[in-house]
């Protein structure tokens, strides 16, 4: 959508002064893209700054940048920042690990599909953040408590996702792949497995966003590290623009995230194409 | 001539959720097709085509009777029969040249081999240029091309094709039947083409199997004689107008007797 109209621009002084036309396009093209955000930003940098809102509550922008440098230049930015992502990718990564070989296995046999269903119903309906303080108790308050609690809430869309993907795999391409007499073994390895790919692409990436959610909210109640640790411990000492800085650095990561998942998924299942169009 | 695939008193049933009897779906179906035939199988929707096909690939057991592919009856899905399906059914992760591989390497033949024969055979279907596409990538017509590479490659004794140009546009339609049957003459394979379309049945049939419906039965086999599809446009052909329209005639009669059949059910039942 936005290529097409980028290039529509492009076109018609094709000829003549065309870097030129070239650099307003680019003008153009980043101004769409970037243009609310720039706002967004100049009204929070302005907002404080002319009184509109009171500063200690809602520090400029500058500010919290400014902030932001000096928690670099002691190393304790880096060290929240590595704790949130070093908990938020374990916990994700061994979900993936133990949810869809599992789901694979349930989702191969129906009747066993059917038998687990209403209990994995229950549990995906079992908000993770319910049961932090389960896990608080049993586990503590050091690591294992907040990568297990990120596994937990990861675990359930890929399980149930992966679930779907092998029960509803085209049935006409079991049947053709059966036609050529492969083996159940192969069969799963060949035809199940590579169709499933982007159904149980939906629910690692249901799962990247839960990881960052549910870890923030972990480290807010029992951690002594972390970004969420940082934004709960900055406002107890009304350290705004400190807590202002450890939403935005979580933000960061949320992005950072959904854009590695994205990048895979469009790898993986470049020849799914109606996922792209919708 | 030689039977390749013989179908002998051929019968199945289906146990019904809702009536107590069981659901014949074939009935007595008794066929042969000699070795290099193409053999068409015209019916009505609902005379047990898929049926029919299901039992040929070996994907379901015959309740009664028994199918025979050179004399030894049919346990199961082997790569000695090829299906080709009206939903080409290819595999869309992988590239045209990966699906015609795909049988091949079932196979077991070597990925040399396998890269090469992939390659001639969708040369044959005239699609040399488009090895590296996606099925997204190709049309309706294309897909169907290679689902027909697909199944020509692995070399299998009969190919059995379900409805495979029903989807299609027209225009698409008449250029793979003369495809088709340039294939056909190329290869020499044994061909079991289901169809519901009449014009179909007779432009590409040497012999064709009227089916009837309810239960599925074989009503007659008429020859289509050869001499007739040498010339030019043979759809215009008083003959092929001729046998249009027995084989109509004997659907038409069939039909006619099963919307009978179906109000004296319904009489009874009202009655009842």
């Amino acid at each position: 959508m936005s290529a097409q109209e980028s290039t529509l621009v492009l076109s018609p002084p094709a000829a003549l002064g065309g870097s030129f036309a070239r650099l307003g396009a680019i003008f153009l093209h980043a101004l769409r893209r970037g243009g609310a955000l720039a706002a967004f930003f100049l009204l929070w940098e302005l907002a404080p700054r002319l009184g509109w809102v009171d500063a200690a509550f809602l520090p400029p922008f500058s500010q919290v940048l400014a902030t932001a440098w000096k928690l670099l230049s002691n190393g304790q930015l880096t060290q929240h920042f590595a704790a949130s992502l070093g908990r938020s990718a374990a916990g994700f990564a061994l979900a993936i690990v133990a949810a869809i070989p599992l789901g694979l296995a349930i989702g191969r046999y129906r009747l066993f599909a059917q038998a687990v269903n209403p209990l994995l119903e229950m549990f995906r309906n079992t908000a993770a953040l319910a049961l932090l303080p389960v896990f608080i108790l049993f586990l503590g308050i050091g690591e294992t408590s907040k990568v297990a609690i990120v596994f937990y809430g990861c675990f359930w869309p890929i399980l149930l996702n992966t679930i779907t993907a092998v029960a509803t795999v085209d049935p006409l391409l079991v049947k053709s792949a059966r036609t050529m007499g492969l083996s159940p073994v192969r069969l799963f390895r060949k035809v199940i497995l590579p169709a499933s790919v982007p159904t149980i692409f939906v629910g690692v990436r249901l799962a990247g966003a839960m990881s960052v959610l549910i870890l923030i909210a972990a480290e807010m109640v029992g951690a002594k590290s972390g970004l969420g640790y940082l934004i709960i411990y900055s406002q107890y000492n009304f350290q705004v623009p400190e807590m202002f800085l450890g939403i935005v650095c979580i933000t960061v990561v949320g992005l950072f995230i959904n854009f590695l998942l994205v990048a895979l998924e469009r790898r993986l299942t470049a020849w799914n194409t109606h996922r792209s169009e919708t | 001539m030689t039977v390749k695939l013989s179908l002998q008193n051929v019968r199945k049933t289906f146990r019904s959720r809702h009536a107590d009897e069981a659901f014949v779906a074939l009935d007595d179906v008794t066929l042969d097709v000699e070795d290099g035939e193409f053999m068409v199988v015209v019916g009505p929707s609902g005379c047990g085509k898929t049926t029919l096909l299901d039992l040929l690939a070996g994907l379901t057991r015959p309740t009664g009777g028994q199918i025979l592919l050179d004399g030894k009856p049919v346990a199961g899905p082997s790569l000695d029969r090829g299906v080709v399906f009206q939903q080409y059914a290819l595999f869309p992760w992988l590239t045209a040249q990966g699906n015609v591989e795909f049988g091949l390497e079932a196979k077991g033949a070597p990925s040399a081999e396998r890269r090469e024969t992939a390659r001639r055979f969708l040369g044959l279907v005239g699609l040399a240029g488009f090895e590296s596409h996606h099925p997204h990538e190709l049309s309706g017509g294309m897909k169907q091309r290679v689902a027909i590479a697909r199944s020509l490659a692995y070399d299998p004794e009969v190919l059995l094709m379900d409805e495979p140009f029903a989807a299609l546009d027209a225009q698409t339609r008449e250029t793979l039947q003369c495809e088709l049957l340039r294939i056909w003459r190329v290869s020499g394979k044994t061909i079991v083409f289901i169809t519901h379309g009449i014009d179909e049945a007779v432009f590409l049939g040497q012999r064709v199997a009227v089916m009837s419906s309810r239960p599925g039965r074989v009503e007659r086999v008429i020859d289509i004689p050869p001499e007739f599809k040498a010339g030019e446009d043979i759809r215009a052909h008083p003959e092929f107008g001729r046998l249009r329209h027995e084989i109509w005639r004997l659907l038409h009669e069939d039909g006619e007797r099963a919307r009978e059949d179906e109000r004296d059910a319904r009489r009874l039942a009202v009655a009842a």
